[in-house]
């Protein structure tokens, strides 16, 4: 029953962070790009105080998974990092912390490029 | 006189015209909420498969991220997100899986224009903003909590 309410959590609170999205998109027209920057630079500044951890903790993925998720490891990230290597830390740990992510996204993107042709739009 | 506009008839119309972009907005949300729920649920049952490998507290995440990037970008080229994304709008770009999306779907697009200025360059026409921002932000909070740390305690 623990993991069924893990996942009702993350099910749960994504879901929400994604309305929230929709919301943001049907009332203001921002584009998705905006809609992404938007939400990583929003996770950034919610993990620096101290908003983020505390619903990471508490909803899992359904928290680390949308984007604020990804502004979460980055600003996790760097806090770390000056808490080891002092304020060199501030530059290296973000990008450190999400490097897998990015670096995923660009291996897989290119790959993907490589092997795919462009469909019609919907 | 069946087909005549009553009084009534015109209320009503100006109460459909009036409840219908609600419900339309209703609508966008609560497929924007089942989709991205359902990723992020997806982003949950992988922590657990992760866990399960006894992968360590720092790699289960970059495990996930990974995973949910590998089938963003395939389901991008296969033209399938696309379609998710008509459907769940926020749904669709919120979650990791459509920023993969916003990564593979121009690469895909400006290949034509050569692999260098063409799909190496528009690969970060949305992810560069992104990780500008992003990472400037993230280095401004670092930098924040050292002085924090350095002179104020």
């Amino acid at each position: 029953m623990e993991i069924l309410w893990d996942f009702v959590k993350a099910f749960a609170v994504g879901g929400l962070i994604c309305a929230l999205g929709q919301v943001l998109i049907q009332t203001t027209k921002l584009t998705n790009a905006r809609i992404l920057v938007l939400f990583v630079t929003a996770g950034v500044f919610l993990t620096a105080v101290g908003v983020y951890k505390p619903l990471v903790d508490f909803a899992g993925a359904g928290a680390t998974v949308p984007l604020t998720g990804f502004g979460y490891s980055l600003a996790m990230g760097a806090i770390e990092a000056v808490n080891r290597y002092g304020l060199i830390g501030a530059l290296s740990g973000g990008v450190t912390r999400a490097a897998a992510g990015i670096a995923a996204a660009v291996f897989f993107g290119l790959v993907n490029a490589l092997i795919f042709k462009p469909h019609a739009k919907p | 006189m069946k087909n005549a506009k009553t009084p009534r008839d015109l209320r009503y119309a100006q109460l459909v015209d009036r409840m219908t972009p609600n419900s339309r907005h209703l609508r966008g949300c609560v497929r924007a909420f089942w989709v991205g729920g359902l990723i992020c649920a997806l982003g949950q049952a992988l922590t657990m498969l992760a866990q399960r490998l006894e992968l360590g507290e720092v790699t289960a995440p970059m495990f996930t991220s990974c995973a949910l990037i590998f089938l963003g970008t395939t389901l991008t080229g296969l033209g399938v997100y696309d379609r998710i994304g008509k459907y769940a709008g926020a749904g669709s770009v919120v979650p990791i899986t459509g920023f993969a999306n916003s990564v593979a779907a121009p690469a895909i697009e400006f290949r034509r224009e050569g692999m260098v200025l063409g799909l190496g360059a528009k690969l970060f026409q949305i992810a560069g903003p992104v990780l500008t921002y992003g990472i400037s932000s993230s280095i401004l909070v670092g930098f924040v909590y050292w002085v924090a740390k350095e002179w104020l305690l």
